[in-house]
């Protein structure tokens, strides 16, 4: 990889700082996607503001109905949450399941969802479950985040500080996953919520997002059954070697039958 | 830059450039090669390393995000001429061919039995080394393995 200058901020005031006069910064939290896109020279940036010391960004907390998971809190940890095992147990499953045990001891929330690949696990969780993204300068409504491909709508140095996520009354994620990079080829996340279905898919498109056909198929009747006749549009679904756009359309009922069965 | 850290029960401290990849710090500087780098792209989990008694893949972690760590390598394990017991019941049961891959199954065996305890079933353990590639055994005698080397750290 390119050289850089290293900056280790002990708190966010100090991280935005040094992106806001940094050339070409970059943040990094577990940096799992940022150092192998570093080490193919695809990123290069002036400046690496690593936020692993900023101990507010951290943690788990559970107030009344909403988990807040700070932004820098690894995979491993929202998986070995009891208090997110109890509260949202779809969601501490999701985090267990993210690449390899070695990998969710250094990703983060915020990191994930920050770099908004495509076929990442956690967008599904903060659209379905109507999260709240907060940075250091406002809350981003969940679904309203993920803009497009590798893109959100965070504002340039704009520094996600935790995830607020309303507890629902069941939920369940699904995906079939690329066996060598357990990325999600598809993956749908249901939630069933005081105010209905909540629905969204990852991996299948060129950005995670939410559901409304599959919300709507199931307003009236929450059961697997509802879906049996549910087709996903193959025209806006991805294709590449590892599923044809046919195939993406295919698993997108097969994943959410599966996930509407998981919250009985 | 400068970097302060604890590996295997020893301060350490070396000079780095901010782009130092920690696996390389280690095997470079530190002169500690057990620590492999199979594919330097984070999927086969020849480079895992303890950090702060974590798995964490070596290749793919900065040395000075190390700063301040306590780390462990495979050469943090044995004690004198006696193997670690994982170490121990890898040989005993043949859980190697080439042994490229073996230091990152030993690392990835103790950091499973951190989280699981020393009674694990084969679906465990085949599951919790989905990070770990090894090209040559078939992984039959890696989780035999791990499994004995679980049972025999109690002893």
């Amino acid at each position: 990889m390119y050289s850089f200058s290293y900056h280790r901020p002990a708190s966010v005031a100090e991280a935005a700082d040094l992106i806001a006069n940094a050339a070409d910064g970059k943040l990094v939290a577990g940096g799992q996607t940022l150092l192998p896109t570093m080490k193919h020279r695809l990123a290069s940036p002036s400046d690496v503001i690593d936020l692993g010391a900023i101990a507010e960004l951290g943690g788990i907390v559970v107030n009344g109905n909403i988990v807040t998971i700070g932004a820098m809190t690894p995979h491993a940890e929202v998986a070995a949450s009891g208090e997110v095992q109890e509260a949202i147990p779809a969601l501490a499953a999701l985090a267990g399941n993210i690449g390899d045990p070695a990998v969710r001891n250094r990703g983060t929330i915020g990191g994930s969802i920050a770099n908004n690949d495509p076929a990442a696990d956690y967008p599904a969780a903060v659209i379905a479950l109507g999260a709240t993204v907060r940075t250091n300068r406002r809350e981003i409504a969940g679904e309203d985040f993920f803009t497009g491909m590798f893109e959100t709508a965070l504002e340039e140095d704009e520094i996600i500080v935790a995830v607020d996520f309303p507890r629902p009354e069941a939920a369940a994620y699904m995906k079939f996953e690329n066996p060598a990079s357990r990325y999600a080829i598809v993956g749908v996340f249901i939630a069933r919520t005081a105010v209905g279905a909540r629905a969204a898919i990852t991996g299948a498109t060129d950005c995670a997002h939410r559901a409304h056909q599959l919300e709507e198929a199931l307003a009236n009747d929450f059961s697997p059954a509802a879906l049996d006749d549910f087709q996903a549009p193959v025209d806006r679904m991805n294709a590449d070697i590892h599923a044809s756009a046919e195939y993406r359309a295919h698993l997108v009922r097969v994943m959410a039958q599966r996930a509407v069965a998981a919250c009985a | 830059m400068k970097i302060d850290l604890t590996v295997n029960g020893q301060a350490a401290s070396g000079e780095v450039e901010a782009r130092t990849l920690l696996v390389d710090f280690l095997r470079e500087q530190l002169r500690l090669t057990g620590t492999h780098v199979g594919c330097d792209t984070s999927q086969c989990g020849a480079c895992v390393v303890m950090v702060d008694g974590k798995s964490v893949k070596s290749c793919t972690m900065l040395a000075a995000m190390a700063d301040g760590c306590d780390l462990t390598t495979i050469e943090g394990l044995a004690n004198g001429a006696e193997l670690h017991p994982m170490q121990q019941a890898f040989m005993d049961n043949h859980g190697l061919q080439c042994g490229f891959c073996t230091p990152g199954m030993v690392m990835s065996g103790l950091d499973i039995v951190n989280r699981h305890g020393r009674e694990l079933d084969a679906a465990t353990v085949r599951r919790e080394l989905n990070g770990n590639i090894c090209r040559c055994t078939g992984y039959q005698n890696i989780v035999k393995s791990i499994r004995e080397g679980a049972r025999a750290m109690g002893d």
